[in-house]
This record gives structure tokens, C-alpha cells and sequence, in this order.
């Protein structure tokens, strides 16, 4: 079959589908977006999350034949989609509110000095805040679990800029990490969260 | 394997009429564990997903219309006040991503024991409707399982909704499982106090071949508790009372040995289960009277 | 390779920020991680390519009778189904030590899912179903699943009439192999004993579960060979088992290594990689094989669960007398990596601890059960699980704290050891124990709100089981030694490609290995001490391929000393030369070109003074300096396999930790609060990273402790739970803080005093959340994962 949806953006079709082919299968194996990861294919893992219509889903669970017509954003979308929310104003349709982590905490690394950058590897690659936060806070290890991390991670903080540790946990508990134990991986959306409040902050907003 | 995109619920009911084999797919949840893992090729896919009326809740006077596909998250957000121990139940589905998608018609078409809105379903009490080109009907929770993963369905039925009664009364719901978050019930619990016609249900999962009732426990509860003038008292439920109830829900078990858990660990859960949500209710209920929240944040 | 989407690239990383040795240098291959660009071995795709499929054996033991794949070829879309007959050559059989593996099942399969036929077709479905047309009939053998089975007298044998050099030494032909250790007199010993304890201690079968499944892509190529992408280990010791079976020399058999969704040892055996090669050398095209988690279950080896009995003696003032000590790891089908693992659980079985008097025995099993081999900490974290559960019960004995009885035995540097060897570098045992009991607790009952209970932070979690209710809180103490490289006498080496040339006005240092960068950040690493040899800022980290020596594995804990050890050799050649090269230059501009100690730092060529003498950049002009080189640790010997002695090994890890747990006494759910950690690392190059390991390497021992196993039904050999659905690991609501409390005593004998970092933590956390679960409950528990059942009698 014939499935056409809008993946980041850009409108893609995908000619002789199989209809027992999934949404994560079509974005990997048919539209070269192979970002988001096939480690579960049972929908235990979350490394295959992408936004649906903009809630967070597992793309191994959802059959390509239902995607028809409506809108996906996958990691390789995720700083253009950052950047348009960032754009169109302030902490986006969700609450703004809750306990936070103060920038102090949040700091509690070494972050990445402004400047800086991989020359072939980064450099001029346009990041949303929360990729730029895994990166810094040492989040990302054996990596297959980071795209669907960031794609949760990003929405969580789009509901609550200020989300408390309990609230990080629960927003990600359907994503395993086997490499880091977490820690960083909190550490960097604490950061994240932190370097939105303090932007926000500096413009006086 | 076809797909069939029905856009209207009439459609969808003329698809399943035409091919009964049909197995539809809302949230995935379930039927896409089975392609992926190549344990299912059905003839025929189903999308119920553009249907909007199946993602769609209303709330009457008493009751509330459930979409068959109303997210487990649109639950637990929205519904905490109408529907407390289903919104427990759905804050305990799988994981958010998960939650984001399924909802109360994929349970109910599995029918497994161990899905989670059963025994919140169970507890509450209330009804399916399920419909077919043939007409629709209403079949009450209490005689929806028929067995392990069999319900009382017709071939070419649909589940358009659930119907439940607002809570009157506190309800809980609790389930163990052997990992924090993301995990399938080891066995599950749910209570409702039905203030009004002085009666309490329950719904257990995951501990026989279908969710079930503890009817005894509940027969035997409200027994106690009008005896004792509690409802009217709020006077806190005697030890003696509580731990009858326990026994009574751990006995309406039948539970197997698996690789999740023994039979012998599931019936003595429940009892503990059992034992702390009417602790919690009753705590609720003495608490304000006539909150249907239980005693717990649970965020 | 022309037609190949998402080839590894070079990871170039350039810093105006000191980005050498000891800074937290952030990953190169960072921005294509979270971009999703960074090219895993699942996401290679080509044109034309292949979708590659296993079809497994259903039943553990079984004579096959006939396979009949008539059917299958018939299908549209299907390019081939092969199975042992089609092999191409005499070499049928690959394995890391023993090769008794066959490629595909001859005649006879050993464990439930073990490769029998293998389908090329044009996608993944069509291969499915056309597997599903493949008739094979089997005729069930008895299968022997523990050692009571596996050693009776009438018992089938695994392997029957093999040859390797183990089969002469072991006490029955299903024994892979066994290794005494045999120090002092137990037996007298224990006569000086004020207390003897005893302990029979069973070790779950645990799963690496990496995210990224066993994949790769293979491509035919014109001159007959055929290039290979995968996620492996170690490339040359695949290359060494592919390329017999294939019929090819080696140098046709070109490796790349492709993203490596995490390891953890169960990449070190083969999984898709010859079976991609001979469906794409049968087919003329490019075949990609993609396990999926149900396959993967199958797909590589396991922890090796064991059964272990332990008697400790001591004196009433807390000092060990002697230890007797009985291993029985299960091995499965196949010896996959079992004899290193007897080999550390022997030399490993009496723990940190200094004792004079013992009498070890550790043996590996051929069973039907899956076959186990590498995991992180393999040997050493079943026996420290063993080990530290004695000293527990020990101190409960002697009515002593746990931890000041672990700190009297502690042993140090110049430790005589049971294998005779002597510890020749920081053993700071004590100290780490020291450090970890001083950290601060965390509060109580975290759970308590002004709204009631947050019950995210209580046993159960999200499933609301409890608010507050049986409740209880336990605190435990664990501390483990690991050895860290390849032990007894395996050669143990790297190679490491370094060039230094001018780009754009700019000194630029290229390395190139074949190590596996599997998330542990080596590539990091690389480049850092690429900065502090060479004096540069901008490294390219080349892909790692079979095109420059072997790397040797990514396991051990040894990457960073190992072949961090030889981009530091090959580091210091080039700048021998390039020196050489500054001194025809310039040599005679100024005296210090011949007197004085020179460094290359900043991009110049600097006196140890610090007198800059020339910039690097017009040192080399238009040429560049490229080296070569293999590096080695010190040699280390065999066990005597009689009395276990011998310096088996090179350097020794140690890890401590204190976990708190919150126990539901009466549902039996753990909450587990901390788990802390100290360990000596010897000198941190990238401490971010290194913290990283430790946390990660504690959640791996966390998991075991309470959820994470492998369920293989005893009567039939299958596995009941082959699944993320019934596997569990932890989530992030499983996890809780991970304070690290990290020690830096240099080993003199290792690269910048160094000290491999990634098993340690994987040990001694296991034990610590058992022992805090057992003060919680003061139940004994000798099983792990500990489960709800065991906790409340059911």
C-alpha cells in the first residue's frame, strides 16, 4: 500500500508498503530516517519514540498504515522543531510550573564552554537545548537509547520547564538506558531545564 | 494482509461485517507486539484511529461514556474525579509513551487477565457497548471475560464504549510488579465503595484465568459494615474486618504459577493488596464522607 | 563503499579548552548520537540489498532427521535458504577458544535457539514466511541442564570426543574446564577457627540486554570477498572465525566497525557476521540481518548463572582463617568464552581479602541450556556475590560490624595472593570501604508529602502497592576485585595508527585502531591523549577496521590501558620523529634541540623548560609522520592446573558500595534509595566518563539484584522469557542516585598510572543491595535476583 504523512516538516510517501510494516520500519528502512531505534520492537523501550500529531508514542507500535495524512517528528527533526517552539513563544501549549532545579545544581559539571565545538562533527550542526544538554552532561554513552530519550525528554520539558527529579523519572520511565544508570542522563535534563529558566531570565521574560 | 482505514464508525462496522476475521488496531499496543514478533499476520488490519468519536469521553449526570480509545493519559488527566480508580489503573498502564495511545477498548478486546483497566473496571461496575451492523448492545462488565482472552463478543462486534457510574465513593487500585514503572501486573487490585446503595466492588487481575470479582469479600464487607453502622459512623473499619476481606479476595483467586510470579505469591498479594486499598478508601471515605480520591499523591 | 548509506564517518574534534588527559572532554561522536545520525549497524542500508533471516531451533536437544527447504526457495522475493550442507568449506565450526560451534546446526542442535537454516529475500516478511516453510524434523534427545545431569555416569554427551586442550584435564567430558586454586591448608586451618560459616549461593542468569540488536550489513564484493559492517567487540578476532568458514584470506574479509549499540560481553562471540557473508557471497548481494529482541535473547551468550558453596573460618577477633570454596558455573551448549570465566572465578573466589589457607575449585558445564559467556565482571561477580554474602553472615557471627571485619582482612598492596602472585600496585580496599561507609545518608521516608504519599519514590512505584506500609529501610556494604586485560598468559596486545600532519595551517593528529567503541568512550579518550603527546588540538578518529592491527577486545575493563597504551607508544614514535625531524631542521638555531628534554605542547615544540624552539607546523612543512605500532601489557602466566598458581594476572579493579534499600516487607518490592560508590581508578583520563562507567556498571549489578533474569525451564531447556516484556531492567524509576566518590592511586606499571574501570562497579553492587535487603528483612537470601516471592515465603 501507499502511505503518505508529513515526517519533520516535509511531506514523504512510501510506495509498497507492507501492511504489517510498522511507523518505526517506514521511518528507518523507507525514508532514510534511521534516527529513531528498533531495540525492542514491543513497545518496552522507548528508543523508537517520535511525536505523533505531538504526543510522545512508540513508533514500533503504531502500523504505518495509520499514519496516513497526519504529522511525525523524529529526532533528525527534533532542533528544527525546537527552534519553531522556541520561536512561536515561551514554554509552548503546555503548563508552565512545578518544582525545579535550581541553575546551581543543574551546573554541577563542567559544561560545554561556549565556543567550542567539533569541527566536522557538531560544529555547525544547529542542536536543540536538550541534545546540546546530553552532550554536555556526559548523557549519552553507547547512544541508541538518546534519540528516544530526546524526543521524550523535549516534550516532558515543553509540558514543564521546571520539572522536579520525581517528575524527570516518571516522564521517562519508558525509555531504558542500559549504559549510563541515569544519572547523567537527569543531569542533563536538569541542565536543560536550567539554561531555559536562565534565558528566559536574561530576557526578562 | 490488508488495511482497511474505515473513517467513520458505520464504516468500520460494515468492514468487520464483511470480514469478521478483522482484527482491529487503535493504541497497537497489543497487536503490533504480535506482528512484530511474528506471532500474528491477520488477514485484515483494521485502523480505528480515525474515528474520532471513539477518542471521546462524556460525562452525564451519573455516568460517564468512555471512547473506546480514549488515551490512558486523557484518563488519568482528566477523569481523576469522575473515575478515580480507572485513572489509577491507566497511571499504572506501561509507560507514558504507551499510555499516550492505548486505551480501555484494547483491554477489553485482549481480554487478558492482566490488563490493567480490568479490575478498576470490575470494581467500578458498568457496561460495554459493543456494536455490530447486526445492532448494538449492552454487556455488563461482570459478564464481559468469558476466559483466557475471550470475552462476550460476537465476531463482528466493536467496542464503541464503556459506560461507568461516577464515583460516589473512594476507589483504589494497586498492582505489583517487579520492576517500578513499565511493567506487566503480577497481579492487581481494585475497590470501589458504592456509598449509596452501601455496597463495595472489587476486581482483581492477573490472578486466574479472568479478571474476576471478589464477591464474598465484597458480600462479606458490606455485610460488616452495615452491621456495624460504619457508613453512617465512618467509624474506622476493626482489624478483625480487614483482614476477613484480605483472606476473602485472596480466596477468589485461582491464580498459575509463571514466569512473572507464583500462584501462591499472587493469592497472598492480593490479600495484602486487598487489605491496604480498603484501608485507603475507608480512610478517604472518613476522611471527607464523600471524596472518591484515595489517600495517596499519586502524581 | 560506493552504494552504502551511512558508512562510519571520522570523528574530527578540534578544542580552544585543555581537552588532554584528565579533562572531561566531551564525546566526539556526541552530536551525531543526538542528532540521530551516528550510523548503528541496524541503520546500514543499500540499494539493492538482501534482508538476511535465522530460522532457530525450536527444542533444546535434538537429533535433526531432515530439512526439506524445497518449499521456501519456491517463494517469490527469496534469493537463497542455506543450510550446513551449504557450507563452502572443511570449517564448520567457529568459536573464541574452542571452536565447537557450528555456523549452522549439523545433524543435532544443543540449546533451544540455536541457528539451523538461514533465508535471503527481498524484505524482512518475505524471509519470515518463507523460513516458516522450511520443514525440519527433529527427534528429542534427554536434555542435562545442571551439574547432577551433565556429570552422570550415562549423561549425553555435549561434545562428544572432543579434542581441545581442556578435554585432557577435566574430570568428565562435560566439564569445559576446571581450575583449583590451592594455597596453605584449609583443612588445618579451619582448626584454628573461632567461627566457621557456610553458604550455598545461586547466581541468576543474567542478560546483557545492549539496546542495539546483533545486525550488520553484508556487501559482496568484485574481488570475491566481501566487505563486512557490524557491531562487534573485537574485528579481529571475528575476522579470525569468518574468514576459515568462508574460504577466504583474511585480508578478503574487510571489517568495519559499525555503531555499537551497547555491549556489556555479548558481542565477543559471532552472531550475524559469517551468516551475512555467506548469504551475500551466495547471492552476489548486499545482505543486512537485523535481530529483534526476541532473536537477540538467542542471539549471544549470557552471564553464566552459578551454584557456589563457601566456607569461611575466622578468629574471634575478626581474622579470616581460611576459605574452601566450590563454583559451578553452567556454560550451556557451547564454551564460548567459560574457560576465562573459570579462570576468574577461581583466582577471584577469595575476594578482596587476605587469606592464607585455601581450597578452590571452579569448574564450567556443557549443558542444553543457552550458552553463557562474557558479561561484564564475568567469574568475579558471581563469586562476589558468593563471597560478600559470607562475610555478612561471618560479622553476624562474631557479632561484629560487617564493615570493620570486611576492613580487618582487606588486602593491600604487597598482598600474597591465593594464585602466589603478589598485588604490585594500590590495593586500597580499606580505604574505599572507609569512604563509601562516610557518605552521607539519604533522608528517610523521601516519600512523604504535603499531599500525601508520592508513591514514585516507594516500593512499587507507579502501581500504587503501597503508601507508606511495611515499609522498611536497610543499609548493606559490598566491595569486589576484578582483574583487569586478558589473564594467564594470553597474549595480550593493541595497535594503534597515529599520523601527524599540517591541514589548514594547523598540526593535525589522525589515530587509527580497530577498537570497538562501544559507548565507553575510547574514541573520547584517544583523541585526548592524541592532544597531550602530540600537542595538538584537532584529532580525527578513523573508523575502526580490520585495515590497521588488532585492537583486541573491548572487554576486560583493558581498552583504555591497553590500547590507550598504544596510542600513547605510537603517540611518543611519531613525536620521536617529528623531533628528529626539528632537530635536521633547526638544530643548529639553538643549543636545546640537543641538550634539553623536548615536548611538543600548544602546537610548538617547547623545552621541558618551557623555551619554545619551533612551531610543529614548520617542523613538518608538507610532510607527515606516520607510525604503526603494537603494544603490550607485562606477560602474565598460566594457573598451574593442578594448585592454581601463577601470576595470572595483570592489575586488579577495585569498587565498594553501600546501598540503601526500602523494603516492602509484606509484598516483598524493593525500592532500592542509593547506591554509592568509591572506587580507585588509578588516574581518571576523562573523569565524566569515567563516572559514567561507574554509574552504568552499578545499574547493571542493581538489575541483577532484583529483577534481571533469564528463566530456562528445567525439564525442557527452553527459555520461558525471551523478551523485554518479561526480562526486566531497571528504568530510570528503578534507579536511584549514584554518588561516586572516585580514588586516584596510580599504578606504576600501567599507561598515566591508570586503572581499567568497567567491571569493578558491576561486582560489588550486587551484593551490597542483597545485603541491605537482608538487614531490612533479616532474612537470609542466598539467590539473586532476589524476588518477591523469596521475600514473603510464597
Amino acid at each position: 500500500m501507499r502511505v503518505k504523512f508529513t515526517v519533520n516538516g516535509r511531506e514523504q510517501t512510501a510506495d509498497d508498503v507492507w501492511e504489517g510494516e510498522s511507523l518505526l520500519y517506514v521511518l528507518r528502512e523507507r525514508m532514510g530516517l534511521p534516527g529513531s531505534k528498533n531495540a525492542c520492537e514491543q513497545g518496552e523501550c522507548g528508543s523508537c519514540t517520535v511525536r505523533l500529531d505531538g504526543v510522545p508514542v512508540c513508533s514500533c507500535l503504531v502500523a504505518a498504515g495509520q499514519v496516513e495524512g497526519r504529522e511525525v517528528v523524529t529526532v533528525e527533526g527534533l532542533a528544527d522543531f525546537a527552534q519553531q517552539r522556541a520561536e512561536h513563544g515561551g514554554c509552548g501549549a503546555g503548563v508552565c510550573g512545578g518544582k525545579g532545579t535550581t541553575l546551581d545544581e543543574a551546573k554541577g559539571w563542567a559544561a560545554k564552554p561556549a565556543g567550542t565545538g567539533d569541527s566536522q562533527t557538531g560544529e555547525q550542526v544547529k542542536l536543540s537545548p536538550i541534545q546540546q544538554a546530553f552532550i554536555d552532561a556526559g548523557a549519552v554513552q553507547c547512544g541508541f537509547c538518546t534519540p528516544g530519550l530526546l524526543v521524550a525528554a523535549d516534550e516532558l520539558l515543553e509540558r514543564n520547564t521546571q520539572p522536579s527529579d520525581a517528575d524527570i523519572r516518571e516522564a521517562l520511565s519508558g525509555n531504558l538506558c542500559r549504559c549510563t544508570g541515569y544519572e547523567k542522563i537527569l543531569d542533563a535534563v536538569r541542565l536543560a531545564a536550567a539554561r531555559g529558566e536562565s534565558e528566559t531570565a536574561g530576557t526578562g521574560a | 494482509m490488508d488495511f482497511l482505514r474505515p473513517a467513520s464508525w458505520e464504516e468500520a462496522l460494515a468492514a468487520k461485517a464483511e470480514h469478521p476475521t478483522a482484527v482491529p488496531i487503535a493504541g497497537g499496543t497489543d497487536v503490533m507486539v504480535e506482528i512484530n514478533f511474528d506471532h500474528r499476520r491477520p488477514e485484515y488490519l483494521m485502523d480505528l484511529n480515525r474515528i474520532g468519536d471513539l477518542r471521546e469521553w462524556e460525562t452525564g449526570a451519573d455516568t460517564v461514556r468512555l471512547g473506546a480509545s480514549v488515551p490512558y493519559t486523557q484518563i488519568m488527566e482528566n477523569l481523576r474525579a469522575e473515575l478515580p480508580g480507572l485513572a489509577l489503573a491507566s497511571h499504572t498502564v506501561a509507560s507514558p509513551q504507551i499510555r499516550n495511545r492505548g486505551g480501555v477498548g484494547g483491554n477489553l478486546g485482549t481480554a487478558s487477565p492482566a490488563g490493567d483497566a480490568h479490575p478498576a473496571l470490575l470494581a467500578s461496575g458498568g457496561e460495554i457497548e459493543v456494536e455490530s451492523v447486526r445492532g448494538r448492545r449492552m454487556i455488563p462488565i461482570d459478564e464481559f471475560y468469558l476466559g483466557v482472552k475471550r470475552n462476550a463478543m460476537e465476531q463482528d462486534e466493536l467496542i464503541r464504549a464503556v459506560h461507568l457510574p461516577k464515583a460516589t465513593g473512594p476507589q483504589q487500585f494497586s498492582k505489583v510488579g517487579t520492576r517500578n514503572a513499565m511493567v506487566i501486573a503480577v497481579c492487581a487490585f481494585g475497590i470501589a465503595l458504592h456509598p449509596e446503595t452501601k455496597t463495595v466492588r472489587t476486581g482483581i487481575g492477573s490472578a486466574a484465568p479472568t479478571p474476576v470479582r471478589a464477591k464474598e469479600a465484597e458480600t462479606f464487607l458490606a455485610a460488616a459494615l452495615e452491621e456495624g453502622g460504619h457508613w453512617e459512623s465512618g467509624a474506622p473499619i476493626p482489624v478483625s474486618v480487614a483482614k476477613q476481606f484480605a483472606q476473602l479476595a485472596s480466596g477468589a483467586c485461582n491464580p498459575i504459577d509463571d514466569v512473572r510470579g507464583s500462584a501462591k505469591y499472587r493469592r497472598h498479594a492480593v490479600g495484602i493488596m486487598a487489605r491496604r486499598t480498603l484501608g485507603w478508601v475507608w480512610e478517604s471515605y472518613r476522611g471527607d464522607g464523600r471524596t472518591a480520591q484515595g489517600g495517596a499523591q499519586c502524581a | 563503499m560506493a552504494g552504502v548509506t551511512r558508512t562510519p564517518t571520522n570523528l574530527t574534534q578540534g578544542s580552544t579548552t585543555p581537552a588532554g588527559i584528565g579533562a572531561s572532554t566531551l564525546r566526539p561522536d556526541g552530536t551525531l548520537k543526538v542528532t540521530g545520525e551516528f550510523a548503528y549497524s541496524s541503520d546500514m542500508w543499500h540499494e539493492d540489498m538482501l534482508w538476511g533471516f535465522t530460522l532457530r531451533s525450536t527444542v533444546a536437544h535434538a537429533e535433526i532427521r531432515s530439512i526439506d527447504t524445497s518449499e521456501a526457495l519456491a517463494q517469490a522475493g527469496v534469493y537463497a535458504v542455506l543450510t550446513y550442507d551449504d557450507l563452502p568449506t572443511a570449517v564448520k565450526n567457529y568459536g573464541l577458544e574452542i571452536q565447537d560451534t557450528p555456523v549452522l546446526a549439523n545433524g543435532r542442535v544443543r540449546h533451544h535457539g540455536e541457528p539451523v537454516a538461514l533465508v535471503a529475500a527481498d524484505h524482512p516478511e518475505t524471509a519470515r514466511r518463507a523460513a516458516a516453510k522450511i520443514k525440519i524434523v527433529y527427534a528429542e534427545l534427554p536434555v542435562v541442564t545442571d551439574e547432577a545431569s551433565a556429570t552422570a555416569e550415562d549423561a549425553p554427551l555435549l561434545h562428544p570426543g572432543r579434542k581441545d586442550h581442556h578435554a585432557g584435564h577435566v574430570p568428565h567430558p562435560n566439564i569445559v574446564h576446571r581450575q583449583p586454586i590451592v594455597r596453605g591448608n584449609a583443612d588445618e586451618a579451619a582448626k584454628r577457627a573461632d567461627v566457621i560459616v557456610t553458604g550455598e549461593y545461586d547466581f541468576g542468569m543474567q542478560d546483557q540486554a545492549f539496546l542495539g540488536p546483533e545486525s550488520g550489513l553484508a556487501v559482496p564484493a568484485e574481488d570475491g570477498g566481501v566487505d563486512l559492517y557490524v557491531a562487534t567487540q573485537w574485528l579481529h578476532s571475528d575476522l579470525r572465525q569468518i574468514a576459515p568458514v568462508l574460504g577466504l584470506p583474511p585480508e578478503k574479509v574487510r571489517m568495519t566497525l559499525s555503531g555499537v549499540g551497547g555491549a556489556f560481553g555479548g558481542r565477543e562471540d559471532l552472531s550475524m557476521q559469517i551468516h551475512g557473508c555467506l548469504l551475500a557471497l551466495r547471492t552476489g548481494k548486499p545482505v543486512k540481518i537485523v535481530y529483534n529482541r526476541f532473536e537477540s535473547f538467542f542471539g549471544h551468550v549470557h552471564r553464566h548463572p552459578a551454584k557456589l558453596w563457601y566456607e569461611h573460618g575466622a578468629t574471634k577477633d575478626g581474622k579470616l582463617t581460611h576459605l574452601k570454596c566450590r563454583i559451578v558455573l553452567d556454560g550451556g551448549a557451547y564454551a564460548s568464552a567459560s574457560p576465562a570465566v573459570v579462570g576468574n572465578a577461581s583466582s577471584l573466589a577469595v575476594g578482596p581479602y587476605v587469606v592464607d589457607d585455601v581450597d578452590i575449585e571452579a569448574i564450567a558445564l556443557y549443558t542444553n541450556n543457552p550458552p553463557c559467556g562474557a558479561m561484564r565482571g564475568f567469574g568475579a561477580v558471581q563469586a562476589c556475590f558468593a563471597y560478600e554474602a559470607q562475610m555478612d553472615k561471618l560479622a553476624k557471627a562474631l557479632g561484629m560490624d560487617p564493615v570493620e571485619l570486611r576492613q580487618r582482612n582487606a588486602m593491600e598492596q604487597g598482598t600474597l595472593l591465593p594464585t602466589g602472585q603478589v598485588v604490585d600496585s594500590p590495593a586500597p580496599v580499606a580505604e574505599l570501604l572507609r569512604r563509601v561507609k562516610a557518605m552521607p545518608l539519604p533522608p528517610e521516608n523521601q516519600w512523604e508529602t504535603t499531599e500525601g504519599a508520592d508513591v514514585r519514590a516507594l516500593p512499587g512505584g507507579l502501581s500504587n502497592t503501597t503508601h507508606g506500609e511495611g515499609v522498611v529501610r536497610g543499609i548493606g556494604y559490598a566491595v569486589g576485585i576484578k582483574n583487569v586485560g586478558f589473564s594467564e598468559g594470553f597474549d595480550d596486545y593493541s595497535t594503534a595508527r597515529v599520523r601527524m600532519e599540517v591541514i589548514n595551517g594547523e598540526p593535525v593528529a589522525t589515530v587509527h585502531t580497530a577498537m570497538a567503541e562501544v559507548g565507553q568512550g575510547g574514541v573520547t579518550v584517544h583523541a585526548q591523549i592524541a592532544r597531550t603527546e602530540l600537542g595538538v588540538q584537532q584529532v580525527t578518529i578513523h573508523p575502526a577496521d580490520t585495515q590497521v592491527g588488532s585492537a583486541g577486545s573491548t572487554s576486560a575493563s583493558r581498552q583504555t590501558y591497553v590500547t590507550g597504551g598504544a596510542v600513547k607508544n605510537s603517540c611518543e614514535a611519531v613525536r620521536e620523529q617529528v623531533l628528529q625531524k626539528g632537530r635536521l631542521k633547526f638544530g643548529t638555531y639553538h643549543p636545546a634541540w640537543a641538550t634539553a628534554e623536548l615536548l611538543l605542547e600548544g602546537g610548538k615544540v617547547v623545552t621541558d623548560g618551557g623555551e619554545v624552539l619551533a612551531d610543529i607546523v614548520d617542523v613538518l612543512g608538507e610532510e607527515s609522520v606516520e607510525v604503526e605500532l603494537e603494544w603490550r601489557h607485562r606477560p602474565t602466566e598460566a594457573f598451574d592446573l593442578e594448585t592454581g598458581q601463577g601470576n595470572g594476572h595483570v592489575q586488579y579493579s577495585f569498587a565498594a558500595h553501600r546501598a540503601v534499600v526500602e523494603v516492602d516487607t509484606e509484598l516483598g518490592l524493593v525500592k532500592v534509595i542509593e547506591l554509592a560508590c568509591a572506587q580507585d581508578v588509578g588516574k581518571a583520563l576523562n573523569p565524566l566518563s569515567v563516572v559514567g562507567q561507574i554509574q552504568g556498571g552499578t545499574t547493571q549489578g542493581l538489575g541483577v539484584a532484583v529483577m534481571e533474569e533469564i528463566i530456562v525451564d528445567p525439564k525442557t531447556a527452553k527459555v520461558r522469557n525471551p523478551s523485554f516484556t518479561d526480562y526486566l531492567i531497571p528504568t530510570i524509576l528503578d534507579t536511584p542516585t549514584i554518588p561516586v566518590d572516585v580514588l586516584e592511586l596510580a599504578d606504576e606499571h600501567a599507561p598515566y598510572g591508570l586503572r581499567g574501570i568497567g567491571e569493578a562497579p558491576t561486582l560489588s553492587s550486587t551484593p551490597a543491595v542483597l545485603s541491605a535487603i537482608r538487614a531490612a528483612t533479616g532474612l537470609a537470601l542466598t539467590k539473586t535476583p532476589v524476588r518477591p516471592e523469596h521475600l514473603t515465603g510464597t
